[in-house]
């Protein structure tokens, strides 16, 4: 395990991965007979070149904070929550029926409500594969998977029915009241006198993300739950020994997991869209994933690359705008990432570790 | 309802059964071995968008079959490749598999054919066409018999054929070969097998090559046969159906048959919406048809009806003690 220095374990294996997923997509970028530099070039004008660019990284950003972060905390409880697509949906209808039905005075408040509705939503949604694995021993990825298709399919059959407005004909949701529209970057940013686009859809819950960022650091790093989930993450039996509840753990990790990824909806259904429509999470939750994996589980890294996935959406977008790249194209940077950060993690890192070693036992030759 | 439209729900019961068997009997093989495959999904998306473009272009729809068997034996290779060979985690790499076949079948599409990600119409030969069995035609007239024989059980592509053969065979190569004695037994205990001096890893890699093999073929099916084309996202679901069915089975062959048939008739009801209300006498939510198959699974995977076992070794990579 000590083979390597802290420092090559975090920064030098998922900056190699991250190169190679780069190389992998430039290649298809050829292939389909495209520049690769062209292409980055308009991705980087596109994303960071402006502040209507950077509105959207950080919008698309914050979604995936969200559901890295939930990602994150099921994987330190060695869990794999794949159904964070499912639950961001939930949390979206918590959102929607708490902005629909409360008479809210204030957005302050709406952010308030709006957050904990849709983390108990997204919670909820959690709880039963959660429920299943702690008391049945079910697989919790096969169940959270099963639970996506069934909160689509839930999120259908409300939208073209009771959530609709009366008269209309799309499966959405009416607009939210005023009172509950958040301040967008431009609005908080003016406050300081920063000049920020206005029509960028990056909102306050930009700051939310980065609190729940510290919120579960302190929580896994600096809290006797935390330790316990860590613990029980590393080995279930020794956790087991030492008195830890392995019900409790799973249960209250997939419960924060769930939550947090039922929180991306204060972004995406209040602060952008400000009414819930059909596939609003647009394949975030997956996406948490490949940032679980390249922020290694931890909240730093996981706000990192949630910028970088960010970054890669707004330019993909700008891509398919631009040049006969598809939109597409994202995915298959995305499908990289994880395949290289997660998948082929050994193929990275047993080369390095052996070179580490070589050089190590060099060091010791030469004293 | 008369026999009529039963044949037609059943007839289509079978046709969109087809692709979750063959994608079953994939994922079986593959976990009975050890290997998790969360990417069958992707795998017979890359089948599908592949062959319809080689039958599009060579105008075969045989040739299409095989570069789609092709397509989804390198997608095989790499979820082997991360699994077996570099001990990465399953999941993982099954997700990647499945993000890898539905952006790459896009861009790819768009390049190769500018319709927006979709292959053009295929036609003819580039198709496979419905087979029409011996005697069907001189039997329709026959009183029950013959509506059955010439609905339910004639008319199909040759794929479905292929498909159903494939149960008694999967069930002989596991049950009553040397083979299949051994891949279940590197799914239930690899350490044994190692010890008996057979290889875990080729017997694993061997799995993955079978489960390519099916995945594609099920991919073949949905873009030549069932559909006429490949249009973006076209496997619709059906990997994970198929995955949950394997579990609803048990992962034994014969109760794959049975999970994929029920769940392909709930997909032919969800089409056929003014049948069930013919036969029930009121409205039943598509919506919850469409989703039927995943709560069973939930259902059963909470050990209400019968417990579901995996194979105890899956997911797990093999490492020889040093």
């Amino acid at each position: 395990m000590d083979v390597m220095p802290k420092w090559a374990d975090v920064v030098l294996i998922p900056l190699i991965s991250l190169l190679l997923a780069a190389i992998l997509s430039a290649l298809v970028i050829l292939a389909i007979g495209e520049s690769p530099m062209n292409a980055l070039k308009i991705m980087v004008d596109g994303a960071l070149g402006s502040t209507y660019g950077w509105g959207y990284t950080l919008y698309y950003a914050t979604n995936f904070i969200f559901t890295g972060l939930a990602v994150s905390i099921a994987f330190h409880a060695r869990m794999f929550n794949i159904g964070g697509e499912g639950q961001a949906m939930i949390g979206g209808l918590g959102v929607a029926l708490v902005c629909m039905y409360v008479p809210w005075p204030h957005w302050s408040l709406a952010l308030l409500g709006g957050t904990v509705a849709a983390a108990l939503f997204g919670a909820a949604w959690a709880a039963i594969p959660a429920f299943l694995q702690a008391k049945r021993g079910s697989h919790i990825v096969i169940t959270t998977i099963m639970f996506n298709f069934i909160a689509a399919a839930l999120l259908n059959y409300l939208l073209i029915g009771a959530l609709k407005p009366q008269g209309s004909m799309e499966p959405a949701t009416g607009k939210f009241p005023e009172a509950t529209h958040l301040p967008n970057l431009h609005d908080v940013l003016g406050f300081f006198g920063i000049e920020f686009s206005k029509a960028a859809p990056a909102n306050i819950t930009f700051f939310v993300a980065i609190l729940a960022c510290v919120a579960v650091w302190a929580l896994i790093w600096r809290t006797k739950l935390g330790y316990e989930i860590r613990a029980f993450g590393h080995s279930e039996s020794a956790a087991k020994y030492a008195g830890i509840s392995p019900t409790k753990i799973i249960m209250v990790s997939m419960l924060i997991s769930g939550g947090l990824a039922g929180m991306m909806a204060i972004n995406n259904v209040q602060g952008e869209a400000e009414r819930l429509v059909l596939n609003a999470v647009e394949g975030a939750g997956f996406i948490g994933i490949a940032v679980a994996l390249m922020g290694r589980s931890h909240p730093f890294g996981v706000f990192l690359a949630a910028i970088l996935f960010g970054f890669l959406y707004q330019g993909g977008a700008e891509l398919a705008l631009w040049t006969k790249i598809p939109r597409e194209m994202i995915v298959v940077i995305q499908a990289l990432v994880i395949l290289f950060t997660g998948a082929l993690d050994n193929m990275v890192r047993m080369p390095l570790e052996r070179a580490f070693l070589a050089a190590k036992r060099r060091n010791k030759g030469a004293a | 309802m008369d026999l009529l439209t039963l044949l037609q729900v059943l007839d289509s019961t079978m046709r969109l059964a087809t692709p979750l068997l063959l994608a079953c009997l994939a994922g079986l093989f593959s976990e009975r071995a050890g290997i998790f495959d969360i990417g069958l999904e992707g795998k017979m998306l890359a089948a599908a968008f592949l062959s319809a473009a080689i039958a599009y272009t060579l105008g075969s729809a045989w040739l299409g079959l095989l570069a789609g068997i092709g397509a989804s034996l390198v997608l095989s290779g790499i979820h082997g490749l991360a699994s077996i060979t570099f001990r990465g985690n399953q999941l993982i790499s099954g997700v990647a598999v499945n993000f890898l076949a539905a952006g790459l079948t896009v861009v790819v599409a768009q390049s190769w054919f500018g319709q927006g990600g979709r292959t053009p119409q295929l036609q003819g030969a580039a198709r496979f066409d419905p087979i029409t069995l011996p005697f069907a035609d001189a039997i329709r007239d026959v009183p029950v018999i013959g509506p059955i024989y010439y609905e339910l059980i004639s008319g199909h592509t040759a794929l479905v054929y292929i498909a159903l053969l494939m149960v008694p065979l999967s069930w002989w190569v596991l049950y009553a070969t040397r083979f299949g004695l051994r891949l279940r037994a590197v799914g239930e205990n690899p350490a044994a097998v190692d010890t008996a001096g057979v290889s875990v890893i080729g017997l694993r890699y061997a799995a993955v090559a079978i489960c390519g093999v099916l995945c594609g073929i099920a991919g073949a099916y949905l873009a030549t046969a069932l559909q006429a084309g490949f249009v973006k996202d076209m496997s619709a679901g059906r990997g994970y159906i198929a995955l949950a069915a394997l579990i609803f089975a048990k992962w034994r062959p014969w109760y794959a048959l049975y999970a994929c048939l029920l769940f392909g008739f709930l997909q032919a009801l969800a089409l056929r919406p003014d049948v069930i209300e013919g036969a029930l006498g009121f409205k039943v939510n598509v919506q919850l048809l469409d989703v039927l198959p995943y709560i069973l699974t939930v259902i059963i995977l909470a050990g209400f009806v019968g417990k579901a076992i995996p194979p105890r070794a899956g997911g797990e990579p093999y490492v020889k003690e040093r």
